[in-house]
């Protein structure tokens, strides 16, 4: 099993849920996170003082996923959250030792 | 009575109460969000404390017969004794205010003045200011510094009135009072950490601009409820309440487009903000077209004044200087050059229109004695209460936040 993390711009959520639903992922969960990659920040001005602002606004997307279904899942948020510009954001992939669903203490892949 | 001057004072009452809740908003919206309920809680203790203040003693020092001289009121009225609901018989007036209105709402109606003016300078110390030191500010303040200024402009035996010095709404005593005041108190408080080092932004703007359109509201019980009657002077005074608020904010966003390519949200609230403030003591004084003029200097002004408190390296944290001192100064004094007799026969002709420097003059005196009179007697008590009791948080409780540290709660918390 695989833990998908991917940073992505939040204007992409909406497309990247929908495609991952078409793939067979029965589940995600989002987040609003700030952060600062090859992007850095940008400038916000409140009555004339301006500030540089490291950090920019993106959304963590984690979907937890059979191993089979893992190279299907990361190639779609990869091409859905591309727009080529600096600061599409990240994928990570973690190996998951277990998976519990809380309600029946089903364990593994039966979890998922 | 007058049912309808009454009406319209008793509304124009809770209209001007109004506008420290709004105020409270305005302000909390620009602090970071681990300091929002101390900024709001420095506004809401303002309308219990000073409702104490003024019904024990400070309406009585502000508007009973004048001790001698023109400096204070007497203690006749002390715990609102012989301010009546009812009129004597026979009475057209009441006994204390001249108008067809009881006391008791003129009373009130200048209470909320008296509620807000402090109010406005915790724009200036937010963030930073322990929550029992401005309560006890709050509460001398108001008595020191509030209630004498009221008397020399609002009382007919007043010094500055007598002088000939108008101000229909507070110009002097609301505005340039409380951004004196706000640069005396800065200065004894000193900066707040990382004050022009770190990025220290407004964390919610919707409510900086919800507060603004409540303070853009209750403006209008501020302004055209100071004509002290439903009549055409109340009209003149809340269409050039509009005018001016209107042209200032769209001036300051286009000054922030021209200098820096984008107008802001915050720029235009400001700058309204100012528009109203620099009206406030012109309203019932000057025309529209006078008003859109006072309306675009307050909205050009203002803006550039923001760079105050840079040159002067003091940490006015949410402009109360290049708002409230400078808006106040400019609407002061731009009734010495458009005021008009002919709309209300306390102001002589203003310079503009052919009355000569007389108006201006007087205008001139008011400005700097309020000025000087709040800065001095405010440092005063900012020092007093610095080393009795101490004015400032510590360095811990100010990195935790106001709202932690000084009252045990939090804004914003994660889930339910």
């Amino acid at each position: 099993m695989k833990m998908i993390v991917a940073y992505i711009n939040p204007f992409k959520l909406d497309e990247i849920r929908d495609a991952l639903k078409e793939a067979g992922v029965s589940g995600l969960s989002v987040s609003n996170i700030q952060g600062f990659g090859r992007q850095a920040g940008h400038t916000e001005t409140y009555r004339g003082a301006e500030y540089e602002v490291d950090f920019v606004p993106k959304v963590r997307v984690e979907v937890l996923v059979d191993d089979t279904l893992a190279p299907s899942v990361i190639s779609t948020i990869e091409t859905t959250a591309r727009t080529g510009s600096i600061g599409d954001g990240k994928i990570a992939v973690l190996p998951v030792e277990d998976v519990i669903r809380i309600r029946t203490g089903e364990r593994g892949r039966d979890a998922l | 009575m007058n049912s309808g001057d009454t009406a319209w004072m008793l509304i124009s009452s809770a209209l001007v109460l109004f506008m420290t809740p709004g105020l409270a908003f305005f302000y909390g919206g620009m602090v970071r969000a681990k300091n929002v309920l101390g900024m709001l809680m420095k506004n809401y203790i303002a309308m219990g404390i000073v409702t104490i203040t003024w019904v024990i003693v400070g309406y009585s020092l502000a508007f009973a017969p004048d001790m001698g001289g023109g400096f204070l009121g007497g203690l006749d009225f002390v715990g609102l004794k012989g301010v009546e609901s009812v009129f004597a018989e026979g009475e057209e007036a009441g006994a204390i205010h001249a108008v067809p209105v009881p006391d008791t709402v003129i009373m009130v109606f200048q209470m909320m003045f008296a509620i807000i003016t402090p109010a406005l300078i915790s724009g200036a110390i937010a963030e930073r200011m322990k929550f029992t030191a401005w309560a006890v500010f709050v509460a001398i303040w108001s008595i020191v510094v509030y209630a004498p200024m009221a008397h020399w402009v609002w009382n007919a035996g007043g010094f500055l009135a007598k002088l000939g010095a108008v101000d229909f709404a507070g110009g002097t005593v609301v505005h340039i009072n409380a951004g004196a005041a706000a640069l005396a108190v800065i200065l004894v408080l000193g900066p707040r950490l990382g004050f022009r080092r770190e990025a220290i932004r407004p964390h919610s703007l919707p409510l900086t601009l919800l507060g603004a359109g409540m303070l853009w509201f209750g403006w209008f019980g501020f302004n055209a409820g100071s004509s002290f009657g439903a009549n055409g002077l109340a009209a003149n005074a809340f269409i050039t309440t509009q005018i001016a608020a209107a042209t200032a904010g769209t001036v300051w966003a286009l000054m922030e487009h021209m200098t820096r390519g984008k107008a802001t949200t915050l720029g235009f609230a400001s700058g309204a903000v100012a528009g109203l403030v620099a009206v406030t003591p012109a309203a019932g004084f000057v025309g529209p077209m006078s008003s859109m003029l006072i309306g675009a200097l307050a909205g050009a002004v203002c803006y550039l004044a923001l760079q105050i408190k840079f040159k002067l390296n003091v940490d006015d944290a949410l402009d109360v200087l290049a708002v409230h001192l400078v808006g106040g100064i400019l609407g002061s004094l731009a009734i010495g050059f458009l005021g008009q007799n002919a709309i209300n026969s306390f102001t002589k002709d203003g310079l503009l229109f052919g009355g000569g420097m007389d108006q201006l003059i007087a205008q001139t005196i008011a400005v700097a004695v309020a000025a000087v009179y709040s800065f001095v007697v405010t440092w005063i008590l900012a020092k007093a209460i610095d080393v009795t009791m101490g004015l400032r948080i510590s360095e811990t409780d100010e990195r935790r936040g106001v709202d932690l540290s000084m009252h045990e709660e939090q804004s914003y918390v994660m889930s339910e």
